[in-house]
């Protein structure tokens, strides 16, 4: 009986793979598939020609240079300022989004009543959705003039961290602020795919634990934070992922300057994609392809957070994915 | 022998047992978390008004500290610590609930009122030719055009494409290939846009020698949006019953017509809902058409031939040109951007309720 089985398999396939339409079918689909690995494949392929096309005129080390001149002779340009700028940001914007998110997903997924938790629920569904532009521009108008009394603050209080001392006046355009506007731009994603996570905690655990007298908090910490943290973990990189690659919410709110400072309230720094958007229009075709060298990195950068987060997630099949 | 032993307990346990009951703690009344946090509330308006403080998110940090560190001290005198970090616990998640609550508001709120002051039908039915940057009027016509062809563009590369690698995964896949498509698929959702613009910007323009038009733009589009309607589509086909394909391919039913007739429509709803919430996506992306579109004051309706604009391009434009005419007029398309993604939100919402599979349970 057991060898039965291989065969009807083989004979129906064999049969679909003989009528025109199933072959089309196949064809076409399979197509598509490859047509995806293909512009993946395109992407880092063409990226890294006009990438080496620029670096190759480069007069200085292109890792290490904190300056963008690719009209000069020679052409002098680096990441250095804004491989600094991209990481600093991004970690600012992790350690303030990644807890506060746990709590809100927390809060919808155990705190919230009932019948407040969907709605909930589907309004972080749509800030999700809120275009990074309108981020940008709030963040620029409102959220600057605001973070002037919290840097004050920081500034007359932490000074002595040496990060949080302000050298220069100015308004709060600096990197601090990008990383505060990035964080409640990751927030409704990381919020989502946590909330996701926390949901899927079986019951059992649960109701076991307070089956033993244990309080809300020792339930949550006992069963569904262990249960969890994979979850929080990769869904903290997918955040981050967005994050490294925010464009235009930063190019607002920034004023750039090739500058590494550690001052984080002084304005001035940049990111990659920042840079990109703010030097395009004045750039010759030899500007565009520094530009695209320094795309290249961020990249590869963005590739290996979010690879690393697919691997985690993928290690737990019981979680799909689908929201992000 | 174990009955005895029940019995030999000399009853005077169970008065004391009464007398000071260890399985009833004692408890703070419901109402203590409302007055510890009007309590901190005041305490904090009041220090900011003695301090002079101007940051009226320094006031509410400085209540949310009152809050947390009184609920603590409370509950440890009264109920004990384990109470107490349950307490605490539960605040602190409130209060990350309110502090991210209120930067979401106030974006939604500020977006509205002062997009409001603008827009009107003039605004929607008019574009910036010859309108002065200082100058108040013109409208926004030429981008909602614009993004409409460029969107529209991607939708059509990227949708059928998106939908045929699902359905291959799902209803052909296993191996090798799938596997790989699979993986990149996911590594795709999470490229930059502005990436997705450089490689259409060294490929199509440095490369091929084309100008900035529309369709650079839906091109890159269309890459940021492939993902997307392959996840939710690969999703949505996991969720047909297998005993539907069954079914009909025991009738004799080819398998392409089989997936076209039966697994496609049954599951058309969240396929729908799934290219929509894609559009919507895109459709606020900015960084692309930057590069690639590279924005215009005129009407121009040709996707394949000149520089277009687009509603974020034009957000951005008008930013960064600075004048209070242009500010308004940038939370004025704002408004128009955001209101034009939600309603593609919502809608796709609806159907994906309304047409949700029927998954036989």
């Amino acid at each position: 009986m057991v060898t039965t089985t291989p065969p009807i398999r083989n004979s129906r396939r064999a049969e679909g793979a003989s009528r025109p339409g199933d072959k089309v079918f196949l064809g076409l689909s399979r197509g598509s598939g490859i047509t995806l690995l293909v512009i993946m494949a395109a992407i880092a392929v063409f990226l890294t020609y006009r990438a080496v096309l620029a670096i190759s005129q480069d007069s200085t080390n292109f890792l290490t240079t904190s300056e963008w001149n690719p009209a000069g002779q020679p052409p002098v340009f680096g990441i250095a300022v804004l491989a600094f700028g991209t990481v600093v940001s991004s970690i600012i914007a992790m350690v303030i989004a990644v807890p506060v998110a746990i709590g809100i997903a927390l809060f919808i997924s155990h705190y919230a009543p009932r019948k407040l938790a969907k709605p909930l629920a589907y309004v972080v569904d749509l800030l999700a959705a809120v275009p990074s532009i309108i981020y940008g521009l709030w963040g620029a108008i409102f959220l600057v003039p605001y973070l002037g009394g919290l840097n004050k603050w920081l500034d007359d209080y932490m000074g002595w961290t040496y990060i949080f001392d302000k050298s220069s006046d100015g308004v709060a355009r600096s990197l601090f602020t990008v990383g505060i506007l990035l964080a409640i731009m990751i927030l409704p994603i990381i919020t989502n795919v946590t909330r996701e996570v926390f949901l899927q905690v079986p019951k059992m655990h649960e109701e076991a634990a307070l089956a033993l007298g244990a309080t809300r908090w020792e339930v949550i910490r006992m069963s569904v934070l262990p249960f969890g943290r994979s979850g929080i973990i990769s869904a903290s990189m997918l955040g981050l992922g967005r994050a490294l690659g925010e464009t235009m919410a930063v190019a607002v709110v920034l004023s750039p300057s090739f500058v590494i400072s550690g001052h984080l309230l002084d304005p001035g720094g940049g990111t990659f994609a920042q840079n990109i958007a703010a030097k395009f229009n004045e750039a010759n075709e030899f500007g565009r392809d520094a530009l695209i060298a320094s795309g290249l990195v961020l990249f590869v950068i963005t590739l290996l957070v979010n690879g690393a987060a697919r691997w985690i997630i993928g290690r737990r099949k019981e979680y799909s994915g689908a929201a992000a | 022998m174990s009955h005895n032993a029940i019995q030999d307990r000399p009853p005077v346990t169970t008065t004391t047992a009464v007398k000071h009951d260890p399985l009833r703690h004692a408890r703070l009344p419901r109402w203590t978390p409302f007055a510890v946090a009007v309590g901190s509330i005041t305490a904090a308006v009041g220090l900011g008004l003695a301090a002079g403080w101007h940051s009226r998110i320094q006031w509410g940090l400085v209540a949310a500290t009152f809050f947390v560190l009184a609920t603590y001290v409370i509950t440890t005198k009264v109920e004990g610590s384990r109470q107490a970090k349950d307490r605490v616990a539960t605040s602190l998640v409130w209060v990350c609930f309110i502090l991210a609550v209120v930067p979401l508001l106030s974006l939604a709120w500020v977006t509205i009122s002062k997009g409001l002051e603008v827009l009107d039908p003039y605004f929607l039915t008019h574009s910036m030719n010859g309108v002065l940057d200082a100058e108040a009027g013109g409208g926004v016509y030429h981008a909602l055009l614009g993004t409409i062809e460029q969107v529209g563009i991607a939708t059509l590369i990227a949708a059928p494409i998106g939908l045929l690698t699902a359905v291959y995964l799902v209803e052909y896949g296993g191996g090798k290939l799938s596997q790989a498509v699979t993986f990149f698929v996911d590594v795709m959702t999470g490229i930059p846009s502005i990436v997705a613009g450089l490689f259409i910007l060294a490929t199509w323009n440095l490369m091929l020698g084309f100008g900035p038009s529309g369709f650079a733009g839906a091109m890159a589009l269309a890459i940021l949006m492939m993902p997307v309607v392959v996840r939710s589509t690969e999703e949505m086909l996991k969720l047909v019953p297998n005993e539907l394909r069954e079914a009909s391919l025991a009738l004799g039913i080819p398998k392409w017509r089989t997936i076209l007739k039966v697994v496609l429509p049954t599951a058309i709803g969240g396929i729908t809902t799934g290219v929509m919430l894609a559009v919507a996506r895109i459709t606020g992306e900015t960084a692309p058409v930057l590069l690639l579109v590279f924005g215009t004051k005129l009407i121009n309706p040709n996707p394949f031939e000149g520089a277009q604009s687009s509603l974020p391009l034009y957000v951005y434009e008008q930013y960064a040109v600075g004048t209070d005419a242009a500010v308004a007029r940038a939370w004025a398309a704002a408004l128009v951007l955001i209101a034009f993604v939600m309603i593609l939100n919502l809608v796709a919402r609806g159907i994906a309720r309304w047409k949700a599979p029927k998954t036989g349970r």
